[in-house]
């Protein structure tokens, strides 16, 4: 049975895309058919962030439209063969996307897939409020800083009453995805660790995905951090969050960097 | 060690205070989603009920909410009209 994913935060910046790209690719790294589709509408990037950019022909809102096929619109990824996007439109209006078009499309996935990820647009509006109007599950992508915290607190309810899982009664499972967590700041006290946010936002963690260098990399090729360096500490962070997502139990850990041996004689001798 | 490591670096623990400000922020905010328009509700009632008994210029009555720590404290402000001051008085009663 195919399971629809919502990626949401409230407050943009915080790693929706980054985490979408990342999500699906480990995904489908592990086996799993995957489509992400972009909802934002006007400001795509999924596909930037995936490395698809150039092979961008038609679009979400071509296919809720009937200008294309969903056949059509899909792109395949190069590097992960059941890997799929769905991108946003960059030129329409927003309010070519329609409820009952994105119905249809969704289901439509929902035969020919395992997981449908909906990348989200920022805000609580109509855009935010479409991407998650099909979703059985939700991840709140939230950072240790007080906006981000008070935003996905304002989000966190609307899966409840927003989404058609909800209105017939039934339970949309909601997870909070910690990005860019800094262990050594929480432990100084200089930043919310995840105890705090956890309190605060009241919903069971995904994972938590260490501030890295490694993400900016990624995103600079084109390659969902799982795919360009399946080592690092974030990517094994989202693997263990993708292993959560699929039902296994993972110790929660905050994966740290791992020093190589030239790494290591050059800070002691630093120091 | 978590304590200590905290104690060491007093001045710079700036996330307690960001837990604190937080919490009592959302608990403000989730009190009053779902109905946002809860100071409006409450002025229209009050403006109702005090108008049963004395004459009120409806622009004379101010609903504020204040948030504090541990509580918060709502002010109603309601500009009577001189000499009402009896019917306020018998309607007490």
């Amino acid at each position: 049975m195919a399971k629809v994913l919502v990626v949401t935060s409230g407050k943009g910046g915080v790693g929706k895309t980054t985490s979408t790209a990342a999500l699906g690719a480990a995904l489908a790294q592990m086996g799993e058919k995957v489509v992400v589709i972009d909802f934002d509408v006007g400001l795509r990037n999924l596909d930037l962030v995936m490395g698809a950019e150039r092979r961008v022909v038609f679009d979400l809102i071509n296919v809720v439209q009937g200008v294309a096929k969903l056949s059509q619109a899909l792109i395949r990824d190069k590097r992960l063969e059941n890997l799929w996007l769905l991108p946003a439109s960059q030129t329409r209006d927003k309010d070519a996307l329609t409820d009952e078009g994105v119905g249809r499309i969704i289901a439509d996935l929902r035969t020919k897939f395992d997981w449908i990820l909906c990348d989200s647009p920022a805000g609580i509006e109509r855009g935010a409020t479409l991407a998650m109007r099909y979703a059985d599950e939700a991840v709140i992508v939230t950072n240790p800083e007080v906006s981000s915290v008070r935003d996905s607190d304002r989000i966190i309810g609307m899966p409840d009453s927003k989404t058609v899982k909800a209105e017939r009664g039934e339970r949309v499972e909601k997870h909070v995805l910690i990005t860019r967590y800094d262990a050594a700041r929480a432990a100084r006290g200089e930043m919310l660790n995840i105890e705090d946010i956890l309190e605060i936002l009241a919903t069971p963690l995904l994972g938590i995905i260490p501030e890295s260098q490694d993400v900016l990399k990624a995103s600079n090729v084109g390659s969902p951090v799982t795919l360009n360096n399946a080592a690092s500490a974030p990517a094994r962070a989202y693997m263990d969050a993708v292993r959560r997502l699929m039902g296994e139990t993972v110790n929660m850990v905050v994966p740290a960097e791992r020093k190589g041996l030239m790494n290591r004689l050059l800070r002691r001798r630093a120091a | 060690m978590m304590n200590l490591l905290r104690l060491m670096s007093g001045r710079n623990a700036t996330a307690p205070v960001a837990r604190e400000r937080l919490q009592i922020l959302l608990a403000h905010e989730r009190g009053l989603r779902g109905q946002p328009e809860l100071l409006g509700l409450l002025r229209a009632e009050i403006l109702a009920v005090v108008s049963r008994h004395v004459v009120l210029d409806p622009e004379k009555v101010v609903v504020r909410m204040e948030r504090g720590k541990h509580v918060s404290t709502l002010e109603v402000d309601i500009e009577v009209p001189n000499g009402l001051e009896k019917s306020i008085a018998v309607a007490a009663i």
